[in-house]
């Protein structure tokens, strides 16, 4: 691997001021992308300022009514948590099934979301849930932050604080996992807040997107035979090892379903 | 290229050394503290050979860095065992045949300890399988390494209980 650089402020501004002031640096969070693509030599970042020692990354609350988790909390943290548990349990449940578990016990949701890797499970649920990213400058509500693949509308030295969602009435998730990779082929995170369905899916793009089509569908009605019956395009979706265009177009509307069965049965989804 | 300087407890004993930026921690305890017991499998993030305790949580040592573990408690297998007495989840890996080469055997071991941290002392076969995504091994099948977590773990409970 290409040396680099390496600081570990203890302060959000400190953080700030060293990613402006030294050139071609990276925020380091739990390590769990840039590391591997480091060692690949994929990425050379000159120099990584790590966000592992700020306490004002950490935590998760309920300050509005909104629940807020902090850049740096862990998947680990985030599944075991008793107020996302009880707030949004299909959070919980996609913390818990990213990566395994020496992955979980590491990785941030700041992190996944800053690397915004196509086939992550946090994007589909920001979008979905119509999150809020918070930075060290902003808030960048979730449709406006995921702009494309591993791009996002941080502009560096920009850093994520905190994510907040406004608790759905229901909302559940389903990974279609790829059992080597642990990443989705497709997941659907499914959200309905009064009368408004969001459909957030992962895996199956560029990048994570809102399923307009069938946030239509399941707006007239929430049902999964509805979802069932839906037929997707496939022209914006990808072909890979693990399948084509079209069967990721018959996927995601049926893992739409099932996740719409788990919001109605008050359950909070699955890894199929 | 500068070095850094760090400060850490590794296996009870505190350790300061001068490390480049980019040494994995692995490399830092096999090739520098002489801990050869954490293996490289893959390299890569994928196969849990590496896997260690870092303040008390296990991760993979082939994916973070030495300077991060600077002011941390780092344990690998070569704190597990009571001198010559094995830990009673060493000793389950032995009574159930959980190793055939034995290379991914310490990984599996410090996995199956945050296991049991995580999730206490009665676990499932689905439980265990769950939890074993992040190790591989390419001899056993995984059946006795399953046996073997489990009997460990009630062992594990025994023993704190005696």
């Amino acid at each position: 691997m290409y040396a680099f650089e390496y600081r570990r402020p203890a302060t959000l501004e400190d953080a700030c001021k060293a990613l402006d002031s030294l050139a071609e640096s990276k925020p380091l969070a739990g390590g769990m992308s840039i590391v591997p693509v480091m060692r690949q030599r994929l990425a050379s970042p000159a120099a990584l300022i790590d966000l592992g020692r700020i306490d004002a990354l950490k935590g998760i609350g309920v300050p509005d009514g909104r629940l807020r988790i902090g850049a740096m909390t862990t998947h680990f943290a985030v599944s075991r948590s008793e107020l996302v548990r009880s707030k949004i349990p299909a959070l919980a449940q996609l913390a818990g099934g990213i990566g395994d578990p020496l992955v979980r016990n590491r990785g941030t949701i700041g992190g996944s979301l800053a690397h915004n890797d196509p086939a992550a499970c946090y994007p589909a649920s920001v979008l979905a849930l119509d999150a809020t990213i918070h930075t060290d400058r902003r808030d960048i509500v979730a449709d406006d932050f995921i702009v494309g693949t591993f791009s996002t509308a941080l502009a560096p030295p920009e850093i994520i604080v905190a994510v907040s969602f406004p608790p759905p009435d229901a909302a559940a998730y389903i990974k279609f996992i790829n059992a080597s990779s642990r990443f989705s082929i497709v997941g659907v995170f499914v959200a309905r807040s009064g009368g408004t369905v969001r459909v957030g899916v992962t895996g199956a793009g560029h990048h994570a997107f809102r399923c307009r089509p069938l946030e239509a569908t399941l707006m007239t009605a929430f049902d999964p035979q509805a979802a069932r019956a839906a037929r997707l395009p496939s022209d914006e979706l990808i072909s890979d090892i693990n399948g084509s265009a079209a069967f990721r177009a018959h996927v995601i509307p049926e893992l739409a379903a099932r996740a719409v069965e788990h919001c109605m049965a008050g359950t909070s989804g699955a890894i199929v | 290229m500068a070095t850094v300087r760090i400060s850490l407890t590794v296996n009870g004993k505190p350790v300061v050394s001068d490390v480049e930026p980019r040494w994995p921690l692995v490399e830092f305890l096999r090739e520098h503290l002489g801990l050869t017991g954490t293996h490289v499998g893959c390299d890569t993030s994928q196969c849990g050979a590496c896997t260690v305790h870092v303040d008390g949580v296990a991760l993979r040592s082939c994916t973070l860095f030495a300077v991060q573990a600077d002011g941390c408690d780092v344990k690998t297998i070569e704190s597990v065992s009571a001198g010559n007495e094995l830990h009673p989840m060493q000793a389950a890996f032995h009574q159930h045949h959980a190793l055939q080469c034995g290379f991914c055997t310490p990984g599996m071991i410090m996995s199956a300890l945050d296991l049991v941290r995580r999730e206490g002392y009665e676990l499932s076969e689905e439980t265990i399988r769950q939890n074993l995504e992040g190790n591989i091994c390419r001899c056993t099948g995984y059946y006795n390494i399953i046996k073997a977590i489990g009997a460990g773990a009630k062992a594990m409970r025994n023993a704190s209980a005696g």
